[in-house]
């Protein structure tokens, strides 16, 4: 992937006008930033993700940000139900859902107050007038309408719209009920949020037929208040120009929009059938891992089974269950779940059982943030066991990558014969971005020999080890090879129970040199730019999108930066230590209070300077841009990345 | 199908049993050993799984399959095996402590599924392991060494949870009647849908003789009644004692007194586990305490065969998944 450009910056909107339509002329920009901000029960969900699959059907590369509060319906009309989806569309490769908006849409004043300082000066503010009125500013707790304020008149391109009323006029022969007719807002604003950004209600339309293909008359209105919702932006003197974003220049293929924890899923189910294995996913529900089993549980013709236990440790026990029958076995959870988990993952450890665990990780400790993204598992995934119990730690980047690395964790688990970790979090389970459709061919095959039968009269040894210290996985059923697991520590070859001093040692140190060894069998480590010189950026996980982009900013303006992003957190590719030591400082930014930079100085005894945010939020490429270059050399002459 | 005829030594595994000597598990295992080379499965398709106590060691003496794994979570990886693995005999080795504090919330919920599994609940009234602290079955004001002023905890019934949990199979024995052991064993393997049986068995080390009342040959007669479906319940040295059902609670009588059709027949088949539950709450020293199977419910669907049939439906219904069908459904777009 390249990203020589930085980020597309509708905040500079110069573009040439391609086109004269009536009285409203079209600009042309390359990327817009909009966020769409309502009370939960608004449709803003919807409304954002039919934007971002007509976006990405228009050819645009997109990313997107769903923020909404943990509540299922905290009460109406406060800042604390506000509802939020943020995307970002562009004719450019973008790796993030964007910073400030250009575009803000919001449908109370509750929204526009949580919302307004995200947006740009001289930033387009859409406003469901109809939502402003006294009872709306006392739940939103302001003194008075802030629409009227000369601040917000002065810095913004303000746009009232009275989308209730008109709403109700538009859908007003379908006979609908008042309640039924107002719920159809949503897509009126959606008409006038498409026609703004030249989008094709097509897709949409398509969309509310097959939702609502039960109920003509739900059809009928919600197609009347999308058309709407597009005429009032055609007709209205409110708006001085639409923005026309072009099909940004992707890699040829044949692409879909997927959300991170689709494509987990969607992985899982591939690598069961690359590797001939039937899946087993035994989870309990939980903010933001519940999606996967939502996911998997439609595709049981894939020989998918799904369990939802009666609580986590259920879950995980039944997944050592499976994975000892010889299928292909699977828990996810969240932080508070993967704590539960941590006895039977050290007992995956001590069994050495192929398996995978995904942890979406969210704001923490305890319950902390469910809603909200963070980092702040990583030491709960390499550590969070009894006793010595080295675990592999992987962690995609992005939504789309969610698809690889689940592969890539099957692959690793069912080589080495251990539980592998991998650690999704919030930000990538449900933000989106266009997925380049793999060939079915391009897929690595996984090949998994379980031993045959035998006449049983050599005895079996379930802990003899192959060139990768991995055991045998024999599975009951198989004639000649009964033997006996478990949580006590066995003797090397025979696994028997075994107390023996020197055992013990070097069962442990096997253990953990199993797990070293698969840095063997993982690509090095790769740099966008340089691989020494004045400043690495070394991230991990979600925050790659925001990395990536300041760092290719920085490169940009001339400043000696690289950026390495972390995909294999344990075992580390072997060539990370001497990429850490090549440079006269390393940053590493998380999303937590320092982990990744810990491990780094623990294990490379190189000084690592942080960059540290714990507000449920991701990094916006502003905030990192600006760190990197208060640490970085000056900008000798500007270079492409 | 014929299987190589075993023995009761086949199934003995090459590691030295050591539990202590006395102990009632020894002769649960000999039972064990004695009853699957009858139970028409090959030795390779039989898995013991068992949590953490004395009774856990279990499946590591046995010469089959077997997973010992971690405190009260025997029935969670039963649940994985089972439901991917239906062509295995899964046996599930727990203790009091094990299944009835820590796993409590597994036991229930593997028994409400009817997962076709059996349980074999060895139940002496302590945590052996651990060296002798009271466990949920130890009886009200018993003295151990976490408490030394008496229990204060009301003990738990097994089989009343198992009922509770809509058991299809609930049976009790005990160590000491080692052919009734054998029988329940045997008559547990054969049905289909969870299984429990609970064993009574002697802690001689830190609760001996907890249960003599029912164990001791002398004491059994008065203080146990042996259930046979479809017979009325009778016990006594001399058979001279009966249960009758009067009003909405069950009584014990002088069979010389009362007609024989007023004393209680056994139904073990009745879906309805009202009556049953009354037996299994009959405690020693009120009433006589009941052995053998309390409920057999034959047709109760498996959660290992409907999470298995509901792959086959979807198979049929949508077709064989295909991965390029699945990635490619709904909206797409080339980039040339």
């Amino acid at each position: 992937m390249t990203a020589s450009q930085p980020g597309p910056l509708a905040n500079n909107v110069s573009g040439t006008e391609v086109s004269d339509n009536a009285a409203k002329s079209v600009r042309s920009v390359t990327g817009i930033t909009v966020r769409l901000a309502g009370d939960s029960g608004d449709g803003m969900q919807l409304l954002g993700t039919q934007l971002t699959n007509t976006s990405a059907l228009a050819g645009n590369d997109v990313a997107t940000f769903p923020d909404f509060p943990a509540e299922i319906r905290a009460p109406r009309g406060t800042r604390a139900g506000v509802s939020g989806f943020q995307l970002q569309f562009a004719s450019e490769e973008i790796f993030t859902p964007g910073d400030t908006l250009d575009a803000l849409v919001v449908m109370n004043p509750a929204a526009l107050v949580t919302n307004l300082g995200d947006l740009r000066k001289g930033g387009i503010l859409i406003a469901n007038e109809d939502g402003f009125n006294d009872k709306e500013f006392k739940l939103a707790k302001v003194e008075s309408d802030p629409l009227e304020s000369d601040i917000i008149n002065q810095s913004y391109r303000l746009v009232k719209v009275p989308m209730t009323k008109l709403t109700r006029a538009a859908v007003e022969e379908h006979g609908l009920s008042a309640k039924n007719a107002d719920r159809c807002k949503n897509f009126f604003a959606m008409g006038l949020v498409y026609w703004l950004f030249g989008r094709s209600l097509e897709p949409t339309l398509r969309f509310i037929q097959e939702k609502f293909y039960k109920k003509p008359d739900v059809v009928a209105a919600n197609e009347a208040a999308l058309r709407a919702g597009w005429a009032y932006g055609e007709t209205t003197e409110a708006f001085g120009e639409s923005y026309a974003v072009e099909a940004a220049e992707l890699q040829p293929g044949t692409y879909r929009n997927i959300m991170g924890n689709q494509a987990l899923a969607w992985g899982l189910i591939a690598a069961s059938k690359i590797s001939g294995k039937d899946l087993f996913y035994g989870t309990y529900p939980i903010t933001p891992a519940s999606d996967i089993l939502h996911e998997l549980t439609k595709h049981k013709n894939f020989g998918v089974r799904t369990f939802q236990a009666e609580d986590e440790i259920a879950a995980i026990c039944a997944t050592i269950g499976a994975a000892f029958g010889g299928e292909m076995a699977v828990t996810a959870s969240s932080g508070p779940g993967i704590a539960l988990k941590g006895e039977a993952m050290g007992l995956g450890v001590m069994m050495e059982m192929p398996m995978i665990v995904i942890n979406v990780q969210r704001g923490g400790p305890s319950t902390g943030l469910p809603t909200k993204t963070e980092q702040s598992d990583l030491l709960q995934a390499m550590f969070g066991r009894n006793g010595e119990a080295p675990m592999p730690v992987l962690a995609p980047r992005s939504p789309a990558d969610c698809f690889d690395m689940a592969i890539e964790a099957w692959r690793i688990a069912a080589e080495t014969m251990t539980p592998v970790m991998l650690l999704s979090d919030g930000y990538i389970a449900n933000g989106s971005e266009p997925w380049k459709i793999p060939e079915m061919d391009s897929l690595p095959k996984i090949t998994i020999q379980h031993p045959p039968a035998t006449s049983g009269e050599e005895p079996f040894l379930p802990y003899e080890r192959n060139e990768n210290l991995s055991r045998p996985w024999a599975v009951p059923g198989t004639d000649g090879l009964m033997h006996r697991i478990g949580g006590l520590e066995k003797e090397d070859r025979t696994g028997n129970v075994s107390y023996d001093p020197d055992n013990h040692q070097h069962m442990v140190q096997t253990r953990a040199e199993k797990v070293a060894r698969i840095a063997d069998r993982i690509p090095e480590q790769d740099v966008l730019g340089e691989t020494s010189g004045d400043v690495l950026v070394v991230s991990w996980g979600g925050t790659y999108g925001a990395c990536h982009t300041a760092v290719s900013r920085a490169r940009m303006d001339g400043h000696d930066v690289s950026h390495a992003h972390l995909r294999y957190l344990n075992p580390m590719p072997r060539n990370i230590g001497t990429l850490l030591k090549s440079f006269r400082k390393v940053i590493v930014p998380e999303l937590n209070a320092g982990q990744l930079r810990m491990l780094l100085r623990s294990e490379f005894l190189v000084d690592c300077i942080g960059i540290n945010k714990i507000k449920g939020k991701p990094f916006t490429v502003g905030e990192l841009d600006d760190a990197i270059r208060s640490h970085a050399a000056p900008a000798r002459k500007s270079k492409a990345g | 199908m014929s299987l190589p005829v075993l023995k009761a030594t086949d199934f003995a595994s090459d590691q030295d049993v050591r539990w202590c000597p006395g102990c009632g598990d020894y002769s649960i295992l000999a039972q064990m050993k004695k009853v699957l080379p009858n139970v028409g499965v090959p030795r390779e398709k039989i898995v013991f799984i068992s949590g953490i106590g004395c009774s856990s060691r279990f499946p590591y003496y046995m010469n089959t399959y077997g997973m010992h794994s971690i405190h009260g979570r025997a029935p969670g990886f039963a649940t994985g095996l089972k439901s991917t693995r239906p062509d295995l005999m899964v046996w599930v080795i727990t203790g009091d402590g094990d299944s009835l504090s820590i796993g409590g919330n597994h036991f229930i919920h593997a028994i409400r599924r009817n997962l076709d599994i059996n349980i074999v609940l060895f139940n002496n009234r302590i945590y052996g392991l651990t060296k002798g602290q009271y466990s949920p079955t130890s009886a009200e004001g018993q003295i151990t060494k976490s408490t030394p002023m008496g229990s204060i905890d009301h003990p738990l019934s097994p089989l009343s949870i198992a009922l509770a949990a809509e058991a299809t199979f609930v049976a009790r024995s005990m160590d000491a009647h080692v052919k009734h052991l054998g029988d329940m064993l045997m008559a547990a393997s054969q049905h289909k849908g969870t299984s429990l049986v609970e064993v009574y068995q002697n802690c001689n080390v830190f609760n001996d003789g907890a249960m003599a009342y029912a164990q001791e040959k002398k004491q059994r007669p008065n203080n146990i009644i042996e259930l046979e479906h479809g017979k009325p319940m009778i016990f006594g040295e001399n058979r001279d004692k009966g249960i009758r059902l009067t009003g909405n609670h069950l009584e014990v009588v002088d069979t010389a007194d009362v007609p024989a059709d007023d004393l209680l027949i056994h139904d073990a088949h009745n879906p309805d586990p009202s009556i049953q539950m009354m037996l299994a709450r009959m405690r020693y020293p009120v009433m006589p305490e009941p052995f053998g199977i309390l409920r057999q419910v034959d047709g109760v669907a498996t959660y290992n065969d409907q999470i298995n049939d509901q792959v086959t439906t979807a198979k049929r219904e949508k077709g064989e998944g295909d991965l390029n069908t699945l990635f490619h459904s709904g909206d797409t777009w080339k980039v040339a």
